[in-house]
């Protein structure tokens, strides 16, 4: 762990003042054995990802772009089809510090693991295997190799940055488009009003699979997200993280709002923050009341068509939910 | 520290110019972003309680840290790189004690 | 020294791909081809074989896996049919366009619908446009020769382009013969290790792999493509020519022409058929006729000037398609007739369609074959009042 922080502390040169808060944290973490608790302090000043083509105020950009800091410049990429690959490697553009590849949509995690192979086969010491992947290309065309991915039992992490349909394509509806959303595959028509179907529960279902560590994580959360990072890096086997990622341009709100966005779908009920973990599932926030579900709804776009009738079951999906999260999880 | 510098745009004169198959060396990157631009960020420093949530919360990673001057009191100053940030506004958004603003580009710019 | 045995084709892929020392295996079943994934696993589970073995889920997995393997410099080895085969379509022009040195073994089977588990060449011709290297084999020996044959051409800096093995499903696959396994210190002293290369992912260099292209360079890299691709037919004559010398055995490269020198009549085949041709060859010489066999065991890229080179003093020519184009005619016959033009033989051709969904191929079709070239060359014309160009072999009922 401090060995880690010491390599990423020389490749960003300013040795001075972060050494001596990047040792602070060490410190106060206790040994080396001890997991570090990351903050916007005592992050790895190194970037990883510049220069890319992301909206303004891309919520699934900063999701790589910290991850990466705390997976390190020694961890191997693979990214399907979707918008960061699209942003991030166009001839002759690479954004990424790290080796990256880009897979065919419904393969990244199998190329994920293919890549852990081969640096095993060839005697690479610890080798860090990283699936970045969107919503479709997790939860639709990807789930087939992520299952298969899982099973083998290689070591990777894999972080499906999720805002909710296919946006690179042009915001079509995924598995992952909540109840209620308009997208451009189903829009808020005279008829039927958004999507009805609700999220494919993603979570669970990598639970399922007995990963060896799983976890729900929002950008309204940031310091949450890179702790579970780490966790994920240090678990030892697959690894699952399911970030909650809002998209301005397809959600309809100010690229600014990215982060409350976010915070607000995990006040209100409507995200949980929760962990996979030596077979048990554990929540790591239980609020005692929500925010309304309205306050988060009403500030997007992509929600505004929604009646009253609409967020009341919006509102009794949530409950139910936790209905159950409150009595089968430990809390 | 921006430890980033842009590369120089590759040479395309003979097929020999391009890369072997599909891949090119990471971290390079020819092209800036800052035509993106309607609003730029301005950090007052002088307000600024260098709690570094700006750094950490940009998309772009356009906020670098920089120690302050030899004998200054507090150590960081939090700079912005124009030549990557897009106006996405998260910056002054997430500032609580407001010591970013945004300021329209100018028309000619 | 070489050990012989007594393989069917499968074994005897496995036993080459054991002799390469693949670092990963990605594995996914399909008849024919599973008896080679089977023994190569039993291979790494009796210790045998220091390989990665992936159980993938799904063909596409396994060419994606493969994709990933060798993308950071291991060599990867795979293997499909049939409905595999396309199910990882996708991924074929994505290997080659990231020039990774993968070898596939192709067990050749028919495409559904109908379903069908038996032989034919179907499959591999919805594929050839994607950039790979496609070789077809004869026969066992030459099966496993030319998995370890594959992998110097792949991983050849001046081709750096994978590579498919062709094998007949069932009639190759699972039918036994005496096969000559070469020692493995002559193939590690003969095959050396894959280095890393520059445009792979790797420690010291980090690369941005299977990057985007817009339409300002996109031509560009897939015309550079293809001219390296070319490259491979020169190529394959050295890697032949060397192995040759080393375990004693050519297989002649990109084109096998067999007593085609004075022939009149020139059949061409691709796979399993050249043996019972070579057989019907032999007969009709016997009995006067001038006739030959070209095998063509490069189909990618194609030899057309070797291969116009070969068919120009014939009178008339035969291309056996075990495949059609439907709509059309035989994929091996398009190509064949393309190279002739381009090279200005004016010798007229035949299409012989045979052996679709395992159906036999037998010596009495060729022979058919050859009666119907000589009619040809005797100067019957096509159309209305002459004789069909494209012709079915072993139909058992009227087309």
């Amino acid at each position: 762990m401090s060995a880690n922080m010491s390599v990423n502390m020389k490749q960003s040169g300013s040795a001075g003042a972060s050494g001596a808060a990047a040792s602070g944290a060490a410190a106060a973490a206790g040994s080396g054995s001890q997991q570090i608790k990351w903050t916007a302090r005592n992050l790895p000043e190194q970037e990883h990802f510049y220069g890319h083509k992301a909206c303004g105020g891309c919520g699934e950009s900063l999701a790589l772009r910290l991850a990466l800091k705390v997976l390190g410049p020694d961890a191997y990429l693979s990214l399907p089809a979707g918008c960061m690959a699209a942003v991030s490697f166009i001839y002759p553009n690479m954004a990424f510090r790290n080796n990256a590849i880009i897979t065919p949509f419904a393969s990244t995690a199998a190329v994920a693991t293919g890549v852990a192979a081969g640096l095993k086969a060839l005697g690479k010491a610890d080798p860090l295997s990283v699936a970045f992947a969107g919503d479709g290309g997790t939860a639709d065309i990807g789930i087939q190799a992520l299952s298969g991915a899982i099973d083998r039992g290689e070591r990777f992490i894999y972080i499906c940055t999720d805002n909710e349909a296919y946006m690179n394509t042009g915001i079509q509806k995924s598995g992952l488009t909540p109840f209620g959303a308009a997208t451009t595959t189903t829009p808020a028509g005279k008829v039927i009003h958004g999507s009805i179907t609700e999220k494919k529960n993603m979570f669970e279902i990598v639970a399922a699979h007995g990963i060896r560590y799983a976890a729900t994580a929002s950008m309204g959360y940031l310091e949450d997200f890179m702790n579970k990072v780490q966790k994920a890096k240090d678990c030892g086997g697959p690894s699952y993280i399911h970030v909650f990622a809002p998209c301005p341009t397809g959600w309809g709100h100010g690229s600014e709002e990215t982060l409350a966005v976010a915070k607000q779908v995990v006040d209100s009920g409507l995200w949980y923050l929760a962990e996979f973990e030596g077979g048990e599932f554990r929540l790591n926030r239980n609020p005692e009341t929500f925010i309304p579900v309205r306050d988060y709804l009403k500030r997007q776009a992509r929600f505004k068509h929604l009646q009253d009738a609409d967020i009341a079951e919006i509102e009794r999906l949530r409950d139910a939910k936790w209905q159950y999260l409150r009595s089968h999880w430990t809390v | 520290m921006k430890d980033f510098i842009k590369s120089p745009v590759p040479p395309f004169r003979r097929l020999a110019d391009l890369p072997v198959g599909s891949s090119l060396r990471s971290f390079h990157v020819v092209e800036g972003n800052a035509a993106w631009r309607v609003f730029r960020p301005l950090i007052d420093h002088a307000r600024c309680v260098k709690c570094h949530r700006c750094y950490l919360v940009c998309p772009d990673a356009a906020i670098h840290i920089e120690d302050a001057a030899a004998g200054a009191a507090a150590g960081k100053r939090f700079i912005i790189d124009y030549e990557f940030c897009k106006g996405c506004g998260l910056c002054a958004y997430e500032c609580k004690p407001g010591a970013i603003s945004m300021v329209k580009e100018a028309a000619d710019e | 020294m070489s050990e012989a045995a007594f393989l069917n084709g499968n074994e005897a892929i496995a036993y080459g791909v054991k002799l390469c020392r693949p670092d990963v295996i990605a594995a996914y079943p399909i008849t024919p081809q599973t008896k080679a994934v089977e023994k190569l696993s039993q291979f790494v589970q009796d210790g045998e074989m220091a390989t990665q073995y992936m159980h993938v889920e799904s063909e596409h997995s396994a060419m994606a896996c493969s994709i990933g393997a060798s993308a950071v410099g291991a060599r990867t080895f795979t293997a499909t049919s049939s409905q595999g085969l396309l199910y990882m379509a996708e991924c074929l022009p994505y290997a080659s366009g990231a020039r990774l040195p993968i070898v596939m073994m192709n067990a050749n089977r028919s495409i559904a619908t109908p379903w069908n588990i038996y032989g034919d060449q179907m499959d591999v011709m919805f594929v050839l446009n994607a950039g790979w290297v496609q070789l077809f084999v004869e026969n066992g020996q030459e099966a496993l020769d030319m998995v370890i044959q594959s992998y110097r051409l792949a991983e050849d800096t001046r081709v750096m382009a994978p590579v498919m093995l062709n094998i007949d499903g069932f009639v190759l696959t699972h039918t036994y013969e005496k096969v000559l396994i070469p020692d493995q210190a002559d193939v590690d002293a003969w095959l050396p290790r894959l280095q890393v290369q520059e445009h792979m992912m790797q420690d010291n260099n980090p690369m941005s792999m299977c990057i985007t292209a817009g339409n300002a360079h996109n031509m560009e890299f897939k015309v550079r493509q293809h001219q390296d691709l070319l490259r491979a037919e020169a190529l394959l004559e050295e890697v032949d020519a060397s192995f040759a010398a080393a375990f004693g055995r050519s297989w002649k490269g990109a084109v096998d022409a067999y007593r085609c020198d004075d022939a009149e009549l020139i059949l061409l085949t691709t796979g399993s058929v050249s043996g019972t041709a070579r057989v019907v060859v032999d007969e009709l010489r016997a009995a006067g006729r001038r006739v030959g066999l070209l095998k063509l065991r490069l189909v990618r890229p194609f030899p057309a000037a070797r291969v116009a080179e070969v068919l120009r003093g014939a009178r008339a020519v035969g291309v056996f398609d075990k495949n059609i184009s439907f709509g059309y005619e035989g994929t091996i016959y398009t190509n064949v007739n393309s190279a002739l033009l381009q090279h200005g033989c004016t010798a007229p051709t035949m299409n012989f369609i045979g052996g679709l969904g395992g159906r036999d191929v037998s010596r009495g079709d060729l022979v058919a074959a050859f009666d119907r070239l000589q009619l040809l060359a005797d100067g019957a014309g096509a159309g209305a009042s002459g004789i069909d160009r494209v012709q079915y072999l072993g139909m058992r009922c009227e087309a």
